[in-house]
């Protein structure tokens, strides 16, 4: 099983994107929770949202407190937030930033694996809009393997409708041009 | 054969009310069972379903609402949480006297004060003795389950009687996870028209809800409670009907590992799946723990709980509501009464858990087991505690 915790801020889509990729792992043929960390939200506050992904049954309906993989939607919560916090040592870091994996390496003092990539940047060129949300998700994917790209399609396009495209298309370019350091 | 999915339950359920051919639903949003609301409203709007949807200022008008409508002979539906049920409350011992076949879903939460939108039983267990036939869920498959078949329960012509169905708020109204979604040629085949006993209509007058002083009132609690009790049999006929077509089972009282399990610990709801993972851990440890998870709590299922809980020393019965200054948790008590006449009785044992959302990992389950275990001398039996308080 993989466990997933998304860092963002009310209203970047961090529940949605933890939606779209449990819908399409399901439709995948695999076992998937998403859920929300429980409770009221408000814009631009701190969020929390999870994913748990395994090819068998999932019973454990308690929160995720030993992630297999931090996935940080907005970095200016680093230093706000403890995003690496039980995050298993050999476990893997996601950023969303402009900047190398080693500076958040060093900034963090994380040891397992850490990959970023400017997956606002992206977002703002393939969709005119600065919401990484969906991009990040062609990160993820890259970095864990959890399911193919192809696999988001039909989420995508049911959720988005005419806009679908721009979202895969940004997706992919964060799936090709994420660096990672182990 | 239904579609394998995934979706967030709470819009599910409402998928599912969707394929029963209600006629109406009056449902008020509270959260966390908004997402019922909302989408059971998007799927009248948008002409999936020919229902009715009335919007109402209030639970109490809801609840009303549904009351007027079965009345008169249509399928009615809502769905409330906490504070809205406690709006209702006034209106649940009616719905049921009036034998109005209703099927509600409760999105549990946490009952004001403080104020608190998470997961807990404590709307639900006020709400006990109000004559409505109640069952909990563990997973968003039943929750999808359950919204369709309590509506060939309650309108059963031995039952008429309403029916609610306790999902887990946030647990699960909030999760995204895989489940098969029946088809409509299914639940057509499953589900039969509404044909009620008897209706509200001007062209042929009828009292529904009359007056009656102590000359006929006692006469008339004992009909109703004869009914509640008597709905178990086609409770059971009813799940027998599910499984022929859908192959899923479902029965008054689940077990896991309780067959040789010499600790049992008892849970109702989402707890169950999690509680699961911690038998698994102490099997592997040599321990002989099993789990029971009781669905049906009312009409109580007073044999079967008694038969699967015959051969145990030590039980451990999980509650999430608080009986204020009584003998311990809603649940501990009627378990404990119901065993009290057998011959051969296990210690019993009381947690009073997951409160207004608190979050109870797998580690606390197994930390409840070995606190029991560790009590050789049953000093901690037919006691309460909250777990993991601070003090």
């Amino acid at each position: 099983m993989i466990e997933v915790r998304w860092h963002g801020r009310g209203g970047q889509g961090a529940v949605t994107s933890v939606e779209l990729l449990a819908v399409s792992a399901i439709a995948a043929g695999k076992y998937a929770q998403g859920f929300p960390s429980f409770g009221p939200e408000r814009r631009g506050a701190p969020v929390a949202a999870f994913t748990r992904v395994d090819s068998q049954k999932i019973n454990k309906r308690s929160g995720i407190y030993k992630p297999d993989v931090v996935l940080v939607l907005d970095a200016s919560l680093i230093g706000l937030v403890n995003v690496t916090e039980g995050l298993k040592p050999e476990g893997k870091l996601i950023v969303n930033t402009h900047k190398t994996p080693d500076e958040i390496r060093k900034q963090l003092d994380f040891k397992g694996t850490v990959a970023t990539v400017d997956g606002t940047g992206i977002a703002r060129k393939e969709m005119g809009v600065p919401i990484a949300n969906t991009t990040m998700i062609g990160a993820l994917l890259k970095v864990t393997g959890m399911l193919e790209l192809d696999a988001m399609k039909e989420a995508v396009e049911h959720r988005f409708g005419r806009i679908a495209q721009k979202n895969l298309a940004a997706m992919k370019r964060a799936y090709d041009e994420i660096k990672i350091s182990n | 054969m239904g579609k394998r999915m995934g979706m967030e339950v709470a819009m599910a359920v409402a998928e599912a009310v969707g394929l029963c051919n209600i006629d109406m639903a009056a449902v008020y949003p509270i959260t966390p069972q908004s997402h019922i609301a909302e989408h059971l409203s998007d799927l009248v709007a948008n002409g999936e379903i020919d229902a009715e949807f009335v919007t109402v200022e209030s639970e109490h008008s809801a609840m009303s609402a549904v009351i007027g409508a079965s009345g008169t002979g249509a399928r009615s539906y809502t769905a409330t949480s906490s504070q809205g049920l406690m709006l209702m409350h006034e209106l649940l011992p009616i719905a049921s006297a009036m034998r109005l076949p209703i099927c509600m879903a409760i999105a549990n939460r946490a009952v004001s004060g403080p104020l608190n939108i998470l997961n807990d039983h404590t709307d639900i267990m006020p709400q006990r003795d109000s004559g409505w036939i109640s069952m909990f869920v563990e997973n968003g498959q039943e929750a999808i389950d359950m919204s369709i078949i309590a509506f060939k329960i309650a309108e059963h012509k031995d039952v008429m009687l309403p029916v609610n169905i306790n999902i887990d708020g946030f647990q699960l109204t909030h999760m995204v996870e895989p489940f098969e979604m029946p088809t409509q040629e299914e639940v057509n085949q499953f589900l039969p028209p509404f044909v009620p006993h008897a209706t509200l209509h001007p062209a042929k007058p009828v009292t529904m809800g009359a007056f009656a002083m102590s000359d006929y009132f006692a006469e008339i609690m004992k009909a109703k409670d004869e009914a509640l009790k008597n709905s178990k049999k086609v409770i059971l006929d009813v799940w027998d009907d599910w499984a022929k077509i859908f192959g899923r089972t479902y029965k008054p009282v689940e077990t896991y590992m309780a067959d040789d399990a010499e600790i049992l610990m008892l849970t109702m709801g989402s707890m169950g799946e999690t509680a699961q993972v911690a038998i698994d851990e102490l099997r592997a440890k040599g321990i002989k723990a099993g789990l029971v998870k009781l669905r049906l709590w009312r009409p109580f299922p007073l044999e079967e709980i008694k038969a699967v809980l015959k051969n145990t020393k030590k039980l451990i019965v999980t509650d999430r509501a608080i009986s204020f200054g009584g003998p311990g948790g809603p649940v501990f008590s009627e378990i404990k009464s119901a065993l009290y006449a057998e011959a051969q009785r296990p210690l019993i044992y009381n947690y009073i858990y997951g409160l207004g959302g608190r979050d109870v990992p797998v580690p606390d389950f197994v930390g409840m087991f070995e606190k029991v275990l560790a009590d050789t001398a049953g000093k901690l039996a037919d006691s309460y505690e909250f777990w993991g308080v601070r003090e």
